[in-house]
């Protein structure tokens, strides 16, 4: 067979191939003229308020910022020489680690706990409310709790005096490294909800008759619980641990708004820095490192849907 | 007798584990008793209880959680002598409206077109999607600020409504409501002659509305707390919305403050109560795997 008989074969497979899973030449073509139909007002937005400029962005990361001249990677070498953005870097990750870690396993606490009452919507809806409250109403709520002077340390004190184990506490708890874990509080607080209902709503999946035919066999809750509910929820856990982290970079809020735009170092986070350096125009830096934390979510999202897609 | 000791231990253990839910339940709502409390306090009594706040001395904050002077004197300065408060809570509910209209009218037909046709490169846009989806704010913010640069839309409503109408999660949330519906009904209204959009209109909108509702909760949440954006794209603080109204009233007007946010909390609240079930839902589809 000649090359050109070979490659004409092989396309002739190809569009039989395409025959049988895309349907007959009409009804496919009727088909994709819907799709393009609904979906066009929405690619035409998505491409011209977030595809296009992100080459743009692209093409700004190898130029300076007020001239535009062609300067190679120098920025990038700028931005990984940079102590803001190194520091920043470093507490965006300390933050995520710590936290999404804590947050899945609180939920699937609660969860498990919750999945043994009939009834749990009241409970339920207790824990999602903070997801409705506006940062804004809940910061000087934060600032009285978490003062010098404020009701934790109050709290803590009384149960000093009660229990006679120490005298007053008077941790500055936004003005020290402690203000990392203040931010980890409140993103527990806020996020523990909607892993609740997740976990939730994946343990309530699990057919019964799994769950009762273990019981039968003798089964103890716990042996339930490890054999049997946790493996059935492997894909709740990689949504879970997805959604917690697209959450985890609008604690911004509240770091902002209780501590400024330069809050103690230990909580400078990179949605700091990209918001200082916007304000500063300095624009090739943030083009840089905006194509970086871009590349490195990519990958991660894409590890993520490749271990997903194994699970099942 | 044993089975006796097992029953009245199941529901010993089940009372424990209420108990163990329960307190951090009321942790959770431990912040709406402040605010609640807060904004009907006379400011003569808050200030006693905040004054080491104030002064720097030794002592704690104090609270009470039924004041000794309740008073709607916050809330009638607020309501009646506050201009700026009404032009905020405007523009936020504008915005608001704006953004979730724009998303009913783009993001719900895009939905449709991935949920109901598989076409070549579907699934590849809709992995697209979902990454966009997924991306923070802070790596979009240049693009986005170079576009509404060119097309001189910085400081004005529509610097935030119009990306936020082409945002890709309500079309995720929207197109896990779809997906559930069987596909077969409309083979059937395909062969029965209904156009697409017919389809759409008839069958679509009124079987997929849960996925679509939840989209509607979720956002309407989401930018009635929107501070990234305006933040960066507003200049003007008169174009603010409330969300960023609130922390700019100072620690000396608390009682002020805390009324202020409870008033902005009600419609927020209101949202949560009426689209409790829709919210749920959401959350779940979007977890949905595809």
């Amino acid at each position: 067979m000649s090359k050109t008989e070979r490659m004409h074969n092989s396309l002739h497979n190809l569009r039989i191939r395409d025959k049988q899973v895309w349907g007959n030449g009409k009804k496919y073509r009727r088909r994709r003229r819907a799709f393009l139909f609904f979906l066009l007002p929405s690619l035409a937005g998505v491409a011209l308020f977030v595809l296009l400029p992100f080459f743009d962005v692209v093409k700004r990361s190898f130029q300076t910022a007020v001239t535009g001249e062609f300067t190679g990677i120098k920025n990038y070498g700028v931005i990984f020489q940079n102590q803001a953005f190194l520091l920043a870097v470093k507490n965006t990750a300390r933050f995520t680690v710590v936290c999404i870690p804590l947050l899945v396993f609180a939920g699937l606490l609660v969860a498990l706990t919750l999945s043994n009452f009939h009834n749990a919507s009241l409970i339920k809806s207790v824990y999602l409310f903070p997801l409705a409250m506006p940062t804004a109403t809940i910061v000087l709520v934060w600032k009285m709790v978490f003062y010098r002077q404020g009701f934790l340390n109050l709290f803590l004190t009384k149960i000093g005096e009660l229990t006679g184990l120490w005298g007053n506490v008077t941790t500055d708890y936004l003005g020290t490294g402690a203000s990392f874990w203040v931010l980890v509080a409140s993103y527990l607080w806020k996020n523990t909800g909607y892993t609740v209902v997740l976990w939730l709503a994946g343990i309530l999946a699990i057919p019964s008759e799994f769950i009762e035919a273990a019981k039968v066999d003798g089964a103890g809750r716990w042996k339930c619980i490890r054999y049997i509910i946790l493996p059935n929820l492997k894909g709740s856990f990689y949504t879970i641990v997805i959604l917690s982290f697209l959450n985890s970079f609008k604690i911004y809020r509240e770091a902002y708004l209780v501590a400024g735009s330069y809050p103690q170092e230990d909580i400078y986070l990179l949605q700091h820095l990209f918001n200082n350096w916007f304000v500063n125009l300095e624009f090739d830096k943030m083009a840089a490192a905006a194509v970086c934390v871009g590349v490195v979510l990519f990958v991660a999202i894409m590890a993520l849907q490749r271990i997903w897609d194994k699970a099942d | 007798m044993p089975r006796f000791r097992k029953e009245i231990y199941g529901i010993i253990k089940k009372y424990i584990a209420a108990g163990a839910l329960l307190v951090p339940a009321v942790l959770i709502c431990l912040p709406v008793f402040l605010i609640l409390t807060g904004s009907v306090m006379d400011s003569l009594e808050m200030k006693q209880y905040l004054l080491p706040v104030f002064s720097d001395t030794e002592g704690y904050i104090r609270w009470k959680l039924i004041p000794d002077y309740p008073t709607f004197e916050h809330y009638g300065r607020l309501l009646f002598m506050t201009p700026s408060f009404f032009v905020l809570f405007w523009n936020s509910v504008k915005m608001v409206l704006c953004i979730l209209a724009g998303q009913l009218l783009v993001g719900v037909p895009a939905a449709w077109a991935f949920a109901a046709y598989s076409v070549r490169g579907s699934r590849a846009l809709f992995a697209l999607y979902v990454v966009l989806m997924l991306l923070p704010f802070q790596v979009t913010m240049l693009s986005s600020y170079l576009v509404l640069d060119r097309l001189a839309l910085m400081n004005t409503h529509a610097a935030i409504i119009l990306p936020a109408v082409f945002s890709t999660l309500p079309i995720f949330l929207t197109y896990g409501g779809f997906r559930a519906i069987p596909p077969q009904l409309f083979e059937a209204a395909r062969i029965d002659g209904a156009s697409e959009v017919r389809i759409f209109l008839t069958m679509g909108i009124p079987l997929g509305k849960s996925g679509l509702l939840s989209a509607m909760v979720l956002g309407f949440l989401e930018y009635w707390n929107l501070m990234e954006q305006p933040l960066a794209f507003l200049e003007d603080k008169a174009l603010w919305p409330l969300s960023l109204y609130l922390p700019e009233i100072s620690w000396l007007q608390a009682g002020f403050a805390l009324c202020a946010s409870f008033v902005t909390l009600i419609p927020a609240a209101f949202v949560f109560v009426l689209g409790q079930d829709y919210l749920e839902q959401g959350i779940v589809y979007s977890g949905l795997k595809e």
